[in-house]
């Protein structure tokens, strides 16, 4: 896409208004309205940020790489329990109030738990907690996209004799992959924010949230900060990620 | 041996139910080979319902039907006919090539005759030039347009066609209305066609089946004896308004 006079007139409000809102913080804390160990400036963040991009960096691919494999696994449990529901009624019928439950499991109430079960040098339960918070919204939308077969569609196939497995093949999957997306986008960010908060309850000490929580209990908050701003920039990668590949998965969308 | 032939069917959706429909009480109708045939009527009539029982996409309650002297059921797994409905039912997900050689591909034809015969349906309708295009790139008289190659690409002795131009504008219309007579008769395809347009019927077709509504029938068929190739001159002629009158009044007595 070339950029253009609607591309710019998108880009340009949520850019000034940022611009706005960092300065007016900037100003609110060195004019003493807010304590610093509270909410440091902007300008302090954005120094530790540089200093510590190589340890942000590492953590980030640490935190990243968990979100990743938890993002792959359950989307790929997801995709795969959505076929099978959407085979049987009852099945589906009985699956969402289940999948809402595992929904409502609180991740701060399962990542203490999940980290006493592995050795405290395992990136298992941090990858466990995120692929269990991305199977819900995929799961959801694959088996709602999964039922929604158009009428036309289905007749269309009849007429050409082709049921079961063919049908699924060619009508059902491709029909359903939008609704995948739409999963996809809600989960990537999640798969993100659980990586990081999984690594508040201990373990090993190579991510985003183990940083976070460390500098904290140094009180030295403009590096927990930039940390913060680290775990926002990867959960922005992944989620432009997603798009990305929405875009090449489906490039019939227009 | 008869296109279709249409012996005592009956249908009656959720018979015994609160929401019991006598769809159709014994219709006959017989279409020979290369006839074009509309069925015509008001809203609820069981035209769509006829079309999907020789189309073995619903079985009659009773009686039988009977495409190209085969059971309907057998007719079908033979792909014996080509089907179009009012929304084309394009794959969006598959550009117009793939979407028009899907028929070919699930019948097992090979790459290079499905590419052949593709090329060949896409010339016949027009759209050579957007084979490499998605459904959402095109306008609907195109997309339908595809609708119809597709339903062709298997060559069926049959066409089956549900208010295929019932969405489009009356230019576009007419022009696929033509087009759609000089494939007919190209091919050699047998028709039935519903609409509920008197004039297109009557331009269109050999033979006009008016229906009637509660419960569904056949209550009168007119022959329409115009000449071919029908073209613009065959609409202006008086034998044509002729013709659209006598359906008018078969229609106006069976309400
Ligand atoms: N699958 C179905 N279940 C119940 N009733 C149906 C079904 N299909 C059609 N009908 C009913 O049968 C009658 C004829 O419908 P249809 O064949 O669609 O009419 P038309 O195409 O002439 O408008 C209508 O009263 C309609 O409500
Ligand atoms: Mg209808």
């Amino acid at each position: 896409m070339k950029p253009s006079a609607g591309g710019l007139r998108r880009v340009l409000p949520p850019l000034v208004l940022g611009i706005a809102a960092l300065t007016a913080w900037e100003l609110t804390v060195s004019l003493g309205r807010i304590a610093p160990f509270i909410l440091p400036a902007p300008s302090a963040i954005g120094h530790e940020l540089i200093a510590q991009r190589g340890n942000i960096w590492d953590a980030a691919l640490a935190s990243g790489l968990n979100a990743l494999i938890g993002l792959l696994w359950g989307t790929a449990a997801a995709v795969l329990l959505a076929m099978v529901a959407s085979r049987f009624r009852f099945l589906a019928d009985l699956s969402l109030p289940l999948a809402a439950v595992l929904n409502a499991l609180p991740i701060i109430a399962l990542a203490p738990i999940l980290n006493n079960m592995f050795e405290s040098t395992s990136s298992l339960p941090r990858r466990l907690v995120a692929g269990i918070i991305v199977f819900f919204p995929v799961f959801i939308n694959t088996l709602r996209g999964l039922r929604e077969v158009n009428p036309v569609h289905r007749e269309l196939m009849t007429s050409y004799a082709a049921g079961g497995w063919t049908f699924t093949r060619l009508v059902r999957l491709p029909g359903a992959l939008p609704f995948v997306f739409t999963g996809l986008r809600q989960a990537s960010s999640l798969a993100v924010i659980a990586a990081v908060v999984a690594e508040y309850f201990g373990g090993l000490q190579n991510g985003l949230g183990s940083r976070i929580t460390s500098a904290a209990a140094f009180t030295a908050y403009p590096r927990a900060w930039a940390f913060v701003a680290g775990a926002c920039l990867l959960g922005l990668v992944f989620y432009l990620a997603t798009l990305l590949l929405e875009r090449i998965a489906m490039p019939y969308r227009i | 041996m008869t296109a279709v032939s249409i012996q005592a069917v009956s249908q009656v959706f959720n018979p015994g139910h609160t929401g019991e429909v006598t769809a159709l009480s014994d219709v006959d109708l017989t279409v020979a080979p290369g006839e074009f045939v509309s069925l015509i009527g008001p809203s609820g009539c069981g035209k769509s319902t006829l079309l999907r029982l020789i189309a073995d996409l619903i079985t009659p309650t009773s009686g039988t039907v009977e495409v190209n002297g085969k059971p309907a059921g057998k007719a079908r797994l033979d792909q014996e006919y080509g089907i179009a409905f009012q929304q084309a039912g394009l794959f969006e997900w598959r550009t117009v090539q793939r979407n028009v050689e899907l028929p070919l591909e699930l019948r097992g034809q090979s790459r290079a005759e499905r590419r052949s015969r593709t090329a060949e349906m896409l010339e016949l309708v027009g759209l050579a030039d957007f084979a490499r295009h998605y459904p959402a790139q095109l306008s609907g008289g195109m997309q339908q347009r595809v609708a119809i190659a597709r339903a062709l690409a298997v060559h069926p002795p049959l066409l089956l066609m549900d208010e295929p131009f019932g969405a489009l504008d009356e230019m576009t219309r007419e022009r696929l209305q033509t087009e759609l007579l000089a494939i007919c008769a190209k091919t050699g395809t047998s028709t039935i066609f519903v609409t509920h347009s008197i004039s297109e019927a009557v331009f269109l077709s050999n033979r006009v089946v008016v229906m009637s509504p509660r419960p569904g029938r056949i209550t009168a068929t007119v022959d329409i004896d115009l000449p071919s190739p029908r073209d613009e001159a065959v609409r202006q002629s008086p034998a044509f308004f002729d013709a659209v009158t006598t359906v008018r009044k078969a229609l106006r007595a069976a309400a």
